[in-house]
This record gives C-alpha cells, sequence and structure tokens, in this order.
C-alpha cells in the first residue's frame, strides 16, 4: 500500500478528491448557498459550548474516567445519527434538491491507528478537537488562534511527509 | 426561571448529544455533505501553501462549505459569550480539581484553564508544549488518521464503518495515555 500511498485516498471527508464517488451536488447551486453551512455551524457551535464539549476541563475528566458526561454526548449523538443513516438507506431519502445520498465507504489503513493515537495526544493536551478549537476562539479564548494555526501547520507536514509515513 | 436562563444553564448531555447527532442528516439532506470539520485545516492548506505538495492539489473551492461551517462555529462561540454565557463558575470533579491544584493549576474557570492557555503562557514551557506541540498532533493526527471527532467518531460510527471503530478507539486510547501517563509531567514542568 506504501507504493502508491500518493495516488490512494485516505481522506474520505474529501469527497472532490475520490474518483470513485464524485459526489458533488450535481445541480448548479450558487455560492451564497454556502451561508446554510455558516448556519448549522453557528448552532454546531453554541451547542458545543453550552454542552461543555469545549470544556479542557470536561476532557480531562472524560480521559480520567471522572465523568459520564463527555461519553453519554458522544454516545447518543452517534445513537441519534446511525438511526438517522439507517432511516437515509431505509427510505432512499433524497436531498432537499431531489439528489440521492450518497454515504462514503471507508476502507482500513494504518494511518487510522497512528494518526488517531497521535490525535488522542492532542486531543488530551489542548482539550480540543478541530471543531472545539474554533468555538474556544469565538468565546474570547483569543491564543487558542495559536493552537488553530499550530493545528494547520501539523495538516500541512503531514500533507508534505505523507508518502514517507506508514499508512 | 425564562427560557433564556434555562439555555444559560449548562446543557445535559442527553439534550446535546441527539442535536449534535442530527448534524449528520441535516448536512446530508440540506447538501449531501458528510460531517467532518478537520478537513478544514486541509482546505486552508490547499489555499493558502500548497506549495506544490500533492495532498494539497485539489479544488478547495469545491469544498467550500466545510470553511463557511467552521466559520460558523467560531461565530457560535462568540454569540454563545454574548448572549448565551454562564454565569456560574463551571462544577468540576472534585478530585480533578485537587490533581489540577497539584500543578499550581488553581483558577478553574472559563473553557479552557488560563494558566495554560493565554498569551501570557505561550511563555512558559508548558503552556507552549500544550498550545503549540498539543494543536500541531491535533492537526496532524487528525488528517493521518482521515478525520477527527465529528468526522470518525460521529459520522463513520453513524455509518458503521470499521475504519471509523479503529480510529475512535485509537483516539481513546492515545488520550487516556496522554491524560494519565504523560500530562502529569508536562503539567509539573
Amino acid at each position: 500500500m506504501n507504493n502508491n500511498i500518493k495516488d490512494t485516498n485516505t481522506d474520505f471527508e474529501v469527497r472532490s478528491l475520490d474518483a470513485m464517488c464524485v459526489n458533488d451536488e450535481q445541480v448548479n447551486i450558487p455560492a451564497w448557498h454556502n451561508l446554510k453551512y455558516l448556519i448549522f455551524g453557528l448552532f454546531f457551535g453554541i451547542v458545543l459550548i453550552k454542552a461543555e464539549v469545549v470544556s479542557w476541563y470536561r476532557i480531562q475528566e472524560m480521559f480520567r474516567l471522572q465523568s459520564f458526561h463527555m461519553f453519554g454526548v458522544i454516545g447518543s449523538a452517534v445513537a441519534v445519527g446511525a438511526l438517522s443513516v439507517f432511516l437515509i438507506k431505509k427510505f432512499k431519502i433524497k436531498t432537499i434538491n431531489g439528489e440521492a445520498i450518497i454515504l462514503p465507504e471507508k476502507t482500513f489503513n494504518k494511518g487510522q491507528i497512528y494518526g488517531g493515537l497521535l490525535f488522542g495526544f492532542g486531543w488530551a493536551m489542548t482539550g480540543a478537537c478541530p471543531g472545539p478549537l474554533f468555538a474556544q476562539l469565538g468565546y474570547g479564548a483569543t491564543a487558542i488562534a495559536v493552537t488553530i494555526l499550530a493545528a494547520i501547520a501539523g495538516t500541512w507536514i503531514y500533507g508534505k511527509f505523507r508518502e514517507q509515513l506508514p499508512h | 426561571m425564562t427560557f433564556i436562563e434555562l439555555i444559560k444553564q449548562p446543557w445535559p448531555w442527553y439534550v446535546a448529544g441527539p442535536i449534535i447527532g442530527l448534524m449528520v442528516p441535516a448536512l446530508l439532506i440540506f447538501g449531501n455533505k458528510t460531517f467532518g470539520i478537520s478537513s478544514s485545516l486541509r482546505h486552508v492548506c490547499a489555499a493558502c501553501m500548497p506549495a506544490k505538495i500533492p495532498f494539497f492539489q485539489y479544488d478547495w473551492k469545491k469544498e467550500m462549505w466545510n470553511l463557511f461551517f467552521v466559520l460558523g462555529v467560531f461565530l457560535g462561540g462568540i454569540v454563545t459569550v454574548i448572549y448565551f454565557k454562564n454565569d456560574q463558575a463551571i462544577v468540576v470533579n472534585p478530585s480533578l480539581v485537587n490533581e489540577l491544584s497539584g500543578y499550581g493549576l488553581t483558577e478553574i474557570n472559563g473553557l479552557v484553564p488560563e494558566q495554560l492557555f493565554s498569551w501570557e503562557s505561550l511563555g512558559t514551557a508548558r503552556g507552549l508544549i500544550m498550545m503549540v506541540f498539543g494543536g500541531f498532533l491535533v492537526g496532524f493526527g487528525t488528517r493521518y488518521a482521515g478525520g477527527c471527532t465529528s468526522g470518525h467518531a460521529i459520522m463513520g460510527l453513524s455509518n458503521l464503518q470499521l475504519p471509523s471503530l479503529i480510529a475512535t478507539i485509537s483516539f481513546m486510547v492515545g488520550g487516556f495515555i496522554m491524560a494519565n501517563l504523560i500530562l502529569p509531567y508536562i503539567l509539573s514542568l
């Protein structure tokens, strides 16, 4: 797998890369429609903060098994998400533009373990995954801008050395 | 208690979790998008400094929705601090409070301890490690794993993807190792 890692998709979040699943909305949609994602993000940010999911203390409690809160949040989110995906598949629910909903099938690579462990380290240090970093910054923790820049740098370094890393 | 007062309280997990879970069908139905936030960091790289690196050679404008989403999360933080801020101090497990005070972290308030995450603490060894190295690991690790808590743990598990389960277990194992075995040394610096 290492030989052709350059051409292997390991990142199923970026759909425009995946030749097997070119999953752009086929209908030509004006750019201002992206504003709906801004609204979703705004709502998501409020929920993250009010549920204290972006709290460094809650993350520390989670990793010390001192509180059920985070496990409850993630567990119930997955339960609702899984039920939704099940219903979407079962009833072949379409998007508001009438397109079939496509869900990418992921394939295993060792990056999910190595990268996963490294992200776990970072999560326990910063008390934040990527979404919460932006919420913390908005909430007024301005120094988190440094952490976000470091995360962007980490992403860049990964991209730079990707072909040398075991996948 | 008025509605606004109720909203200002910390939300219990059984309210917040299901709402977060509903982001999955919302994004799918409103735009055929799979929930995932860490990709936004990749799009920033692709947009600002692709540097001929193959991993950043793609049409990031097609993934613009992701950047709108994180901008929204940022604005959500601003809206919350202005309108829905909880005036009470955060309630933290006493044994954690006790442990943190052993490292001199006595001010338990806000989302993050200011004694660790602030412009001043960037000048301290542990502040620098926590903010810069921690942030680096978040960006490096999520992209190496191909997703973060939203992309793997929530979206991937909702779609019953085994690779996402493996990634999520790795996140948790990494977090447990860092919080219990390594962090005590960093916080003692």
